[in-house]
């Protein structure tokens, strides 16, 4: 039900393209703004773009942005048990007879394709670098350090972010699982090893960093739209 | 006796069977094999129940209570819901009598999975290692083959023509063990993927919620082996960025020569 609602609130933000800026807050559902057009509607002025797309880009920008975080999720082990449990009923529950007659699993497409988990980890990585940075300029308010509830905010989005994707099963494999000989490679042993401890809450991540990056553009679109005033703390 | 409890156990054989109800006293701290004894010794002579170590360490008992693979010396009646507790044979596997099953399949497969095999003829000191590289390996080696993996397994549990292809969870871990193994020399990728299913596994973790030695089947095992198998199978940039390392040339072949792996 929490994907579903939050499936619904990511098409709605994505389609409605606007009020997603209010300075210095940009939405993570328009970061980075690749579109020239990114500015030009309502609750978004003076949004740095970075106008890659050029102007014949005229549908909203968040589109293109959310495929890779939505394609991340979607592969995701941990996502990956919950909507085949409670999407696709394989099974609904552990020891729980499941309705269909056959089952292939992950053996052919489109399932083959849960495969490229680590392509999705590799641009969630991008991604999260993109709104660290959006969370420290969330701090430069015309040139002057300050802080809103805007900037806890998105702050608290990227280290939620950062942890989900470093406690990914697939990060996990890549900075050592792959390897067998740890005491020959100390350095990717320790990476290793603190993945693992991060590994066994990466479902709860999982969920604490959906929610919160809906609530973050929500929060963005709030203020944005004029609807509430950003308290500032200084 | 101190109380009583209301049992269904199912009676009968390969033929076909049924719920039969006891009811039998019960003392504080006793566990679901213990009242089955009872039933056995009071009411129920010939009724069949495989059983050794009563201490979750042998992996014989393992039974269905109300619906739930479990080991029936682990299960306490004081942690179950109110009366009656059902009991029914591992369904996964067919059943000889009673709570009785046949799980010759799972030693047949144990037969399928390659053995450890060390490098040859290795230089003085070239079997010694660290605790780090053998810890992971270690968690495996506490599987005691109670078996209650494979029969949550939903991918043979539910689907019958899965069987002669899926080795399931038990069999993925002994994979595991030994290809993390800092001296197995054998990729156990593709055999792993092509004759022993492990695409079918769709890793909703029910092998880890039951497994009752507490491993982490799913995030430890089955996970890791899937990632690996992506690095041997779908990963066109390992290929490319890393030939021979864990790339296309590493698979395939039964049998890696002599050197241990990095």
């Amino acid at each position: 039900m929490v994907l579903l609602a939050f499936v619904a609130y990511a098409a709605y933000a994505a389609i409605a393209n606007r009020d997603y800026y209010a300075a210095p807050y940009l939405s993570p559902f328009y970061s980075p703004c690749l579109s020239f057009h990114c500015g030009m509607v309502p609750g978004s002025h003076g949004v740095p773009h970075l106008g890659w797309l050029g102007t014949w880009w005229i549908v909203t920008p968040a589109v293109i942005i959310l495929i890779f975080p939505l394609g991340f999720r979607m592969t995701c082990y941990y996502y990956r048990k919950a909507y085949y449990r409670s999407w696709w009923l394989a099974p609904p529950a552990c020891a729980v007879a499941e309705p269909h007659r056959r089952y292939t699993g992950e053996t052919r497409f489109p399932l083959l394709a849960q495969n490229a988990h680590r392509y999705f980890f590799y641009a969630a990585l991008v991604f999260n670098v993109i709104l660290t940075w959006d969370a420290v300029i969330a701090f430069d308010f015309r040139g002057s350090f300050g802080m809103g509830l805007g900037s806890l905010v998105l702050v608290i989005n990227a280290v939620l972010l950062w942890l989900y994707s470093l406690s990914c099963h697939a990060c996990r494999h890549a900075v050592g699982g792959r390897i067998n000989h740890f005491s020959k490679h100390p350095v990717r042993y320790r990476m290793w090893t603190f993945v693992s401890r991060l590994n066994p809450y990466h479902g709860n991540f999982a969920w604490a960093s959906l929610m919160w990056v809906a609530l973050t553009d929500l929060y963005v679109r709030l203020v944005a739209s004029g609807a509430i005033h950003d308290p500032r703390f200084f | 006796m101190s109380a009583e409890v209301r049992l269904r156990v199912w009676r009968g054989d390969a033929t076909g069977g049924g719920l039969i109800d006891y009811t039998v006293g019960v003392n504080a701290g006793e566990v679901v094999l213990d009242v089955l004894h009872r039933v056995q010794a009071t009411q129920a002579g010939d009724l069949a129940i495989r059983w050794n170590c009563k201490a979750g360490k042998c992996g014989s008992c393992s039974a269905e209570v109300n619906g739930r693979p479990r080991l029936l010396c682990m299960t306490r009646l004081s942690a179950l819901p109110e009366d009656p507790i059902t009991i029914t044979p591992l369904r996964t596997f067919p059943v000889i009598r009673d709570l009785v099953t046949d799980v010759s399949a799972s030693y047949e497969w144990a037969l399928q999975v390659p053995s450890f095999a060390p490098p040859q003829n290795p230089e003085p000191g070239g079997y010694r290692m660290q605790q780090a590289d053998v810890e992971r390996s270690q968690e495996f080696r506490k599987c005691i083959e109670c078996w209650l993996c494979q029969d949550v397994c939903h991918v043979i549990r539910d689907h019958e023509e899965n069987k002669p292809g899926y080795a399931g969870p038990r069999y993925f871990i002994r994979h595991a063990e030994l290809d993390m193994h800092p001296l197995d020399t054998r990729d156990r990728r593709g055999p792993l993927r092509e004759e022993h299913g492990l695409g079918l596994c769709n890793i909703t973790k029910c092998c880890t919620e039951v497994c009752p030695a507490g491993i982490k089947i799913t995030d430890n095992g089955i996970i890791p082996m899937k990632e690996r198998v992506a690095d041997q199978r779908y990963d066109p940039l390992r290929r490319v960025s890393w030939p021979g390392r864990g790339g296309a040339r590493r698979g395939g072949g039964p049998q890696r020569p002599a050197r241990a792996r990095p």
